[in-house]
């Protein structure tokens, strides 16, 4: 479902972020990204989500390709994705159900679809009693799940976490990966970057591994060459 | 379009006074062009009411045979410019005068004033260039002594007009650009002070259309009402002329609502420019 060919992607300022990285994920997988800080485990995220273009190489999801996709074919791609960060970006000044039906109202559903959709995600992340508080006045494993309930609002195929952890303590954590379990349970493929080796160890999922823009390792084909993917 | 529609409305609280300042140039704008619109419109209909009896006239020299003048007046009635040519006697001439002249009529001699040929122009052929041509064709006939026509006057009101035409349009331009400009930074400052909001809008998959068009509608509502204050001030102005002055025709309904739609093109167009271009950098 998600394919990169010989992907290289260099930024005119800071050079090579990424080199001939080939890879395949497919429908339903959990897959970690791990690897060192700086390695290039955002930029091979942002390639998925049509934030970054590669330099070289073709990125495929579903059935739109780096190569081909044109200005309109970002938002019909980021409605099949749903995407977390390490920072949560909610929208500070609306309550946690707004920030959810935000999601909702971009993509032109009706108001009567909207509401019942809020409250079942709600719900699904285990906050449906703080619809109406505002962002800040959660815990950040709060805010992170107000933000996976908005990547999922439109019932995404894959869901894409970047350190979705990074700023959450153990017990928080230990939630959040919980609930991205069961996210994946219900079907949705999801792909994971994190710089904590321990935590990938734990889950038994697929391990990719990048270091300096390399994909050194992949779990799936532990002794093949880390090229194989196509 | 409801969320659109919400956030237009809330731009104006968020800014109000760079909102106030947006509609009022634009206003001003309209409102220049209203002003000396008004002045066109109203030196455009007195002379519809002037060049409705603009004639030509042709003295014709005292003895020429009457088959000369006959046949002349045919060829001058067939001119396709001329819609009609009679002959005036000395006798109608002086009848004419004396109406004219009132108490003074009788100051003048039968016989003083000379036989002449009233030319009336088609309407659409009044204005001085045309009016002249004619006059010089028929100053080439020999019998014609000397050819009158309010030249001067005519041309004057028409060179009023089109200088109050000129100065509304290059006033109104000035201001519409400076509106554009105005309504381009508000729109600047409205989209970096919505960048997060606009980079998870794109996050979740909003088009670019739909991220635009809160920020054109506020520009269109602000053009449009700016083009309202506008035509407000204009009836305003036309008024106190009309009642201090002289009574002064105004707009008619058809050219006042295009003047309201202007504002709104004005500003959907300030928006537009600006939001196509920050919306790169968010
Ligand atoms: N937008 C960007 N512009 C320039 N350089 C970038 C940009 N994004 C990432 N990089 C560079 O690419 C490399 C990989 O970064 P990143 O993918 O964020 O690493 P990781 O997420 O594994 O920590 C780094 O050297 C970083 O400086
Ligand atoms: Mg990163």
């Amino acid at each position: 479902m998600i394919r990169f060919t010989h992907v290289t992607k260099v930024f005119p300022r800071t050079g090579t972020a990424l080199s001939d990285v080939s890879l395949n994920i497919n429908k339903g997988e959990f897959v970690f990204l791990t690897g060192p800080s700086g390695a290039g485990k955002s930029t091979i995220l942002k390639l998925i989500f049509l934030e970054e273009r590669p330099t070289n190489g073709e990125v495929k999801v579903g059935n739109i390709s780096s190569a081909t996709a044109r200005g309109r074919d970002v938002p019909r791609l980021r409605r099949k994705l749903g995407v977390v960060f390490q920072d949560f970006r909610l929208l500070e000044d609306r309550t946690v159900e707004a920030n959810v039906a935000f999601a909702l109202e971009v993509t032109g559903a009706p108001q009567s679809v909207i509401g019942p959709k809020v409250s079942r995600l709600l719900t699904q992340v285990g906050l449906g009693a703080k619809a109406t508080s505002l962002p800040r006045e959660l815990s950040g494993g709060e805010q992170q799940r107000v933000a996976i309930a908005r990547a999922l609002a439109n019932d995404p195929q894959v869901l894409i976490a970047d350190e979705p952890t990074g700023n959450l303590d153990d017990r928080a954590t230990r939630g959040v990966l919980q609930l991205l379990r069961d996210i994946n349970n219900a079907g949705t493929a999801i792909i994971m970057a994190t710089h904590d080796l321990e935590l990938t160890k734990r889950e038994g999922f697929r391990v990719l591994e990048v270091n300096r823009g390399q994909l050194v390792f992949d779990s799936a084909e532990p002794n093949g060459p880390a090229k194989a993917g196509i | 379009m409801r969320l659109a529609w919400r956030e237009a409305l809330l731009a104006f609280r968020r800014a109000p006074v760079l909102s106030a300042l947006s509609i009022t140039t634009i206003a001003f704008s309209l409102f220049a062009f209203g002003l000396f619109g008004l002045v066109a419109l109203n030196i455009r209909n007195a002379l519809v009411q002037v060049e409705e009896r603009v004639e030509v006239r042709a003295f014709i020299v005292d003895g020429t045979p009457a088959e000369v003048t006959s046949t002349a007046l045919g060829d001058i009635a067939a001119f396709p410019e001329v819609l009609s040519a009679k002959m005036v006697s000395p006798e109608q001439a002086l009848e004419r005068a004396r109406k004219e002249l009132g108490e003074f009529s009788d100051v003048f001699d039968p016989g003083i004033l000379p036989a002449s040929i009233d030319v009336r122009m088609k309407n659409g052929h009044r204005d001085p260039a045309t009016v002249k041509a004619v006059a010089e064709r028929i100053r080439t006939y020999d019998f014609v002594d000397d050819v009158r026509f309010g030249e001067e006057w005519v041309e004057k009101l028409y060179r009023i007009r089109n200088l109050a035409t000129l100065v509304g349009i290059v006033l109104g331009l000035t201001f519409a650009s400076v509106a554009v400009i105005i309504i381009g930074s508000t729109i600047r400052m409205a989209v970096l002070a919505r960048a997060r909001e606009i980079s998870v809008m794109r996050l979740v998959g909003a088009t670019d259309g739909f991220i635009r068009s809160p920020f054109l509608i506020e520009g269109a509502l602000k053009g449009l009402l700016g083009g309202l204050l506008a035509l407000g001030l204009s009836a305003l102005a036309n008024s106190v002329i009309s009642k201090f002055v002289f009574r002064a025709d105004f707009f008619d309904a058809k050219f006042a609502v295009a003047g309201v739609l202007a504002g709104a093109l004005i500003g959907l167009l300030g928006s537009a420019v600006s939001v196509g271009r920050h919306l790169r950098d968010v």
